[in-house]
């Protein structure tokens, strides 16, 4: 799950990582206008800065963060930055903060590490640009330093190699100590919110000698929601732009992910449901979304996902390919069966191929139903045939 | 012989729920040898479905029972504390079937278990280990495979039986059958596996299947080239499909928006074939290779 600038600002703030005075979180050209107005009268600062709120990186070049050194100005960013489009996301919500006194502008990331399962630092002098420019340009003014889990027990980073990896990047004697400080921070802010990216670009040096997130990109993994309560209070309406469909799916616990094409697709097990999707490529077909309806599946959740499916319009027809090992063959005939008696008439073909444990008593339950909306076919490639064939006709 | 898991191996079950207990039975009714349960209240009882006894600990399994393997199946909050306390326990393999466990948690088991102790860590989020005749530990529905030549490795459950059950149609069978998993971290990868496969005398083929996402294919692909080029080994990778920057089910299966590159399924292809390893488009095309290859 990825946090907006702001949330992620609020997760270094509760997390002793120093960040700009706070601004307000604005939706409309008015609330920017009063944000503006109460940061400039207020005197705590003389600019403020307007920035879009969406989750994709390059906001600056796209014209999504500005200064605006007048409540007049700010007004007319909130005009132009709201409903910008950046990268296909529409900007619906606008963080206005007072403008910081920037000196100079570094880099600091870190993030879980798959290749190598552990932490790694990323830290340069060079910020506030792309920092896979920098590395391509100039890969020695990046440092870039790999933490396992033992080396840092407890979320704790040793404060002896923070400063090490300050010091390697060059960062200015008089906030080394400082900016160490916030490494050491941010790395427990990885690791105690279960965060999988916790990124600051800029890191800044003010005119006065502080050194803050100016930025913040964070990526929460939502595997560890159970032991975070607050997990919920990060999903604000308007912000994630999710598909309705994708939506509703997460609400409901399945794992739906929205696709361009007629076919519905319903499988177990996400390698499964990525090959149905190859194979109804493959013959001609395209995907109209990716839905693994999970282990253990019960009737109940068939008939969520089936409904699910169905109410894409695009939806032409649906291929269910379930191979049974968790997921025993007759709870997915049952839930096949009650999810065609909910969802009433129907107009679309349900072309079911299931196969592995239980799967005969499965297939024996279909029959005896007789339900005029399923087709069977044996195996995943007539299936999926036979799938494009009813989305195309 | 046959890879991690055996006729001697000796399970003990951590997490004896409904779900654990289908398993379980299931792994029982095929041969495998499961001798104990675990569960924190119900030591010193027996597992009725099973006919073996219920421990307090994994350590009073491994004691009374002589368990060797643990099969884990509790829920994703206590999967850390569960491999941990049978690593304590002296566990040489453990297989975490649970889905869904934070990736922080996994970190650090496999720092403690694997990169320190050396132990073998299958999984999470996998399907387990079969060797057909003689053992099976995990969800993988035995009777769609039978004994045979060829090792099949794969990050995903239910594809993983689609293929086997396309190789048994053809009169095909399995040395071992691993499913590593489809977390970002998890205690054993494509090339632990391919490396077993080689030292295994009767594994004279490997699959392997994959998904978008990470690395973990080429570094074995580049592997087999180097060292067992002439083995007889076929691949696909799961989610030609797949769009970037999306999740598709699989906590590790997403193929980064400005990441590292080499992350997609075409990608993964392209590199593989330039191994020298026939990577199919789906998995029938996948077992038809394999057949051709074992003419």
């Amino acid at each position: 799950m990825d946090l907006v600038e702001f949330q992620g600002k609020q997760l270094f703030k509760r997390n002793g990582v120093p960040v700009p005075k706070e601004g307000a979180v604005c939706r409309t050209v008015d609330e920017v206008e009063q944000a503006a107005r109460d940061i400039i009268q207020a005197g705590e600062a003389g600019m403020v800065v307007v920035k879009a709120q969406v989750k994709t990186g390059g906001r600056g070049k796209a014209g999504g963060v500005k200064l605006a050194k007048s409540v007049d100005e700010a007004r007319e960013l909130g005009e132009s930055i709201l409903g910008l489009d950046i990268k296909g996301h529409e900007v619906r919500v606008v963080y206005v903060e007072p403008a910081s006194d920037i000196a100079e502008e570094y880099y600091l990331s870190v993030m879980h590490d798959r290749v190598h399962k552990g932490y790694l630092v990323i830290c340069s002098r060079e910020g506030g640009v792309d920092i896979e420019e920098v590395n391509r340009t100039n890969p020695d003014a990046v440092v870039k330093e790999s933490i396992l889990p033992s080396e840092a027990p407890g979320g704790e980073l040793p404060r002896e190699r923070a400063e090490d990896i300050m010091s390697r990047a060059n960062i200015p004697d008089d906030v080394r100590d400082e900016a160490a400080d916030l490494l050491v921070k941010l790395f427990a802010t990885l690791v105690n919110e279960d965060a999988t990216l916790a990124e600051i670009n800029p890191l800044i040096r003010t005119e006065d000698g502080r050194v803050i997130a100016l930025d913040a990109k964070v990526s929460l993994d939502g595997n560890a929601a159970f032991r975070h309560d607050d997990y919920d209070e990060w999903k604000i309406e308007g912000i994630d732009a999710d598909d309705p469909l994708e939506a509703e799916a997460k609400e409901k616990g399945i794992q739906y992910v929205k696709l361009e094409g007629s076919v519905g697709i319903l499988g177990n097990g996400a390698g499964l449901v990525m090959a149905t999707l190859d194979v109804v490529a493959q013959h001609g077909g395209e995907a109209a979304n990716f839905l693994d309806v999970g282990g253990g599946a019960s009737a109940d959740a068939m008939a969520q996902s089936l409904g699910l499916v169905l109410k894409d319009p695009n939806v032409r027809s649906v291929f269910i390919n379930i191979f049974g090992g968790i997921t025993r063959g007759e709870e997915v005939a049952n839930g096949i069966v009650e999810a065609t008696k909910r969802l009433g008439d129907f107009p679309q073909k349900l072309v079911v191929r299931l196969d592995g444990t239980n799967a005969e008593e499965g297939r024996r339950i279909l029959d005896e139903a007789d339900l005029p909306s399923v087709v069977t076919a044996p195996t995943m490639d007539e299936a999926a045939a036979k799938a494009v064939e009813l989305a195309n006709a | 012989m046959s890879i991690f898991i055996d006729e001697n191996t000796k399970v003990v079950v951590q997490g004896i729920g409904s779900q654990g207990t289908f398993h379980a039975k299931r792994n029982q009714d095929y041969g495998t040898q499961v001798v104990a349960g675990t569960h924190p209240k119900k030591g010193g009882t027996t597992w009725d479905e099973l006919g073996v006894p219920v421990y307090t600990t994994v350590e009073e399994a491994v004691a009374e029972a002589g368990a060797n393997t643990s099969m884990v199946m509790v829920p994703a909050p206590f999967t850390k504390d569960a491999i941990l306390e049978a690593y304590d326990a002296g566990i040489q393999t453990i297989i975490a079937i649970t889905e869904g466990v934070p990736v922080h948690d996994m970190t650090e088991v496999y720092d403690k278990v694997v990169r320190e102790g050396g132990v073998r860590l299958i999984g999470p989020n996998c399907p387990g280990v079969i060797s057909p005749g003689k053992s099976n530990v995990g969800i993988i529905p035995a009777d769609i495979t039978k004994p045979g030549k060829v090792g099949l490795v794969s990050r995903s459950g239910t594809l993983t039986y689609q293929i086997m059950h396309e190789l048994a149609q053809a009169g095909i069978g399995i040395s071992t059958c691993v499913g590593i998993g489809g977390d970002p971290v998890i205690g054993t990868q494509f090339l632990d596996v391919i490396k077993a496969f080689a030292e295994d005398p009767e594994t004279e083929a490997i699959a392997f299947v994959g998904e978008i996402g990470g690395s973990e294919e080429q570094k074995a692909g580049e592997w087999i080239r180097d060292n067992i080029p002439d083995t007889p080994t076929v691949g696909y990778i799961a989610g030609f499909e797949a769009p970037e920057g999306k999740q598709m089910g699989h906590a590790g299966a997403i193929v980064k928006e400005g990441g590292p590159g080499g992350e997609s399924a075409a990608e993964k292809k392209e590199i593989l074939e330039g191994y020298g390893i026939a990577v199919a488009m789906n998995p029938s095309e996948a077992a038809r290779l394999m057949i051709q290859r074992l003419g």
